[in-house]
């Protein structure tokens, strides 16, 4: 990538130049994360349009392309009002925390063989870190805005992050096992071969764990409970608006591109391509990796929509049972037989 | 001054001060949160040390589980702070004698005489390739393996020992059990009665009836 910016990176003194390659590097992944962010909120309002038999959003611009851009305005020019007796610094930090949570995890993402900011050995565990300090936007949000409702929000939320983070870990030791490095440009380099090597065939039920996991630490729909609009109004957020709401949903967003395109990498082969030890592989060797990486997570993202339009509300006893009694033994029990796989060097992936 | 060092100036600092400011502040809110700060200033400094495991783990550990259950916990604390500054001065003696006794027991460790570059040499700084994770693995897993696995064994009995003492077993609590409604067969629950069918006029001299 540095290829393409050499002309106007050496503008800059010798010195300056890798800061200024990281600059414009996080600026265009935030940039062209925000303008994501916007149309996954159409498309989402469409897709769940058109599977309940309505059409959507269709008033701004031709077929509604550009409700995106009016939400986008009625929200910068709302009043942020902040409760009386409310903590004003923590009510106001909390959304810009979950929002920088949402976006330094895009720095070890791979979007292609080589295209990412930075190649960090411990690329795994740093995307849990920041995942897990993400965390505390909705806590201090919750707490911060002295009401009943936002505290229950942010109790609830607190109990069934800490879950459901358990559970992820474990699914991600599975990948880290199987691909014996925590760099996740080695990860997706460990299942080239074929659409059968990818880890989602030998991680199955860690694919499925963390997947589903990944849809409750975004607190999308159908786990949910952090807002729970018929039980506490909108939970952790309810006295927030304007632009201070939009940064809560703008990095809800954000999470869940994030789960998609590290769902991608860890089981579904990030950048490689499908065809891959096919008869069609040449056929589409032209084709490149961004373009697949995108893909699946658009797959994935459709997905998130799907679930939203199917499922009904968790009840939260429910989602603790799901998170503590099925979900972590279950990681456990395929640590053991993926270990066993390992030791025997089987089949195509532990070889 | 090269960038590292003005970046460990600028961690260090922020640590050391926001150590002190959750000592020092009023709001047991605030001061969990001076406490996550100081861990992530001081898992930065581990990260300037090449130290990437240990600083990421100190983060996902400690900022992202232990404090959100602190928070969780202080959250829902009414606590009064005027009660709680009352014995201020009835406890002023002690609590400065065990503060005289740390700084005497810090002084006396942390004294110049026993850090310093003729003591500790600069580490070398390590090629690119380095793994700190892969190379803790291999120390942890072979030369460290029994006292590893011994303080496992221990922190599991201690997690089972936490759980089995807050655990309270109250009668006519009605839970969901999930196992048995899974179980349920179309049998339990309804049963299909084999009649012969109704003539149509006894049907209608039984409706007359009623």
């Amino acid at each position: 990538m540095a290829e393409f910016l050499s002309p106007l990176l050496n503008l800059f003194p010798e010195g300056m130049q890798p800061i200024v390659l990281i600059l414009i590097q996080a600026l265009l992944i935030i940039l062209l994360l925000t303008g994501a962010v916007a149309y996954l909120t159409l498309a989402e309002r469409k897709v769940i349009g058109y599977m309940q038999v309505r059409i959507g959003p269709n008033r701004v611009g031709p077929r509604g392309v550009l409700q995106p851009l009016a939400d986008m305005f009625k929200l910068v020019f709302k009043e942020i009002i902040v409760p009386s007796r409310a903590n004003k610094f923590i009510f106001l930090a909390s959304p810009i925390i979950i929002l920088i949570a949402a976006l330094v995890a895009w720095a070890v993402v791979p979007f292609d063989d080589g295209w990412v900011v930075a190649d960090v050995n411990a690329g795994l565990l740093y995307v849990l870190a920041v995942g897990a300090a993400g965390v505390y936007g909705v806590i201090l949000a919750g707490w911060a805005s002295n009401s009943k409702y936002a505290l229950l929000g942010g109790m609830r939320s607190a109990a069934h992050k800490i879950a459901y983070e358990l559970a992820m870990g474990f699914a991600l030791v599975g990948v880290l096992m199987a691909s014996k490095s925590l760099n996740l440009q080695e990860i997706v380099r460990a299942q080239d071969g074929s659409i059968l090597h990818w880890y989602w065939l030998p991680l199955l039920p860690m694919f499925l764990v963390y997947f589903i996991s990944g849809v409750a630490e975004t607190n999308r729909a159908p786990f949910d409970i952090a807002e729970g609009e018929s039980e506490i109004v909108a939970g952790f957020h309810v006295e927030y608006s304007g632009m201070a709401f939009a940064i809560f949903m703008l990095a809800e967003y954000a999470n869940m591109i994030l789960i998609s395109a590290l769902t991608a990498i860890m089981f579904l082969g990030g950048w490689l391509s499908p065809f891959q030890g096919t008869f069609l592989d040449a056929a589409f060797a032209w084709v490149p990796g961004i373009f697949w990486m995108f893909a699946k997570v658009a797959i994935l993202l459709f997905l998130f929509l799907w679930f939203r339009a199917t499922f009904p509300r968790y009840r939260y006893d429910q989602i603790m049972r799901l998170g503590w009694k099925v979900f972590i033994p279950l990681t456990i029990l395929w640590i053991v037989v993926e270990g066993v796989a390992v030791y025997f060097k089987l089949g195509p992936w532990f070889a | 001054m090269s960038f590292v060092k003005l970046l460990f100036f600028i961690f260090t600092s922020v640590s050391v001060l926001s150590a002190f400011r959750m000592v020092t502040t009023r709001n047991p809110v605030h001061a969990a949160l001076y406490l996550i700060l100081t861990f992530f200033s001081t898992a930065l400094v581990w990260l300037l040390l090449e130290a990437e495991f240990l600083s990421i783990v100190l983060i996902l550990v400690y900022v992202g589980a232990v404090m959100v259950m602190f928070l969780f916990v202080v959250m829902m604390l009414d606590i009064n702070t005027a009660l709680m500054r009352e014995g201020f001065v009835r406890f002023l003696p002690i609590g400065a004698a065990v503060a005289v006794v740390m700084i005497v027991e810090m002084s006396l460790v942390l004294g110049p005489k026993l850090f310093g570059l003729d003591i500790y040499p600069q580490p070398v700084p390590k090629p690119a390739d380095y793994s700190n994770t892969a190379e803790l693995g291999g120390v942890l897993y072979t030369i460290y393996v029994y006292p590893f696995e011994i303080a496992s064994v221990i922190l599991l009995v201690a997690m089972v020992a936490a759980i089995m003492l807050t655990l309270r077993r109250r009668p006519g609590v009605k839970y969901q059990e999930a196992a048995a409604q899974v179980k349920v067969r179309r049998e339990d629950r309804i049963r299909i009665v084999k009649m012969p069918v109704e003539s149509r006029v006894q049907a209608m001299n039984k409706g007359e009836g009623a």
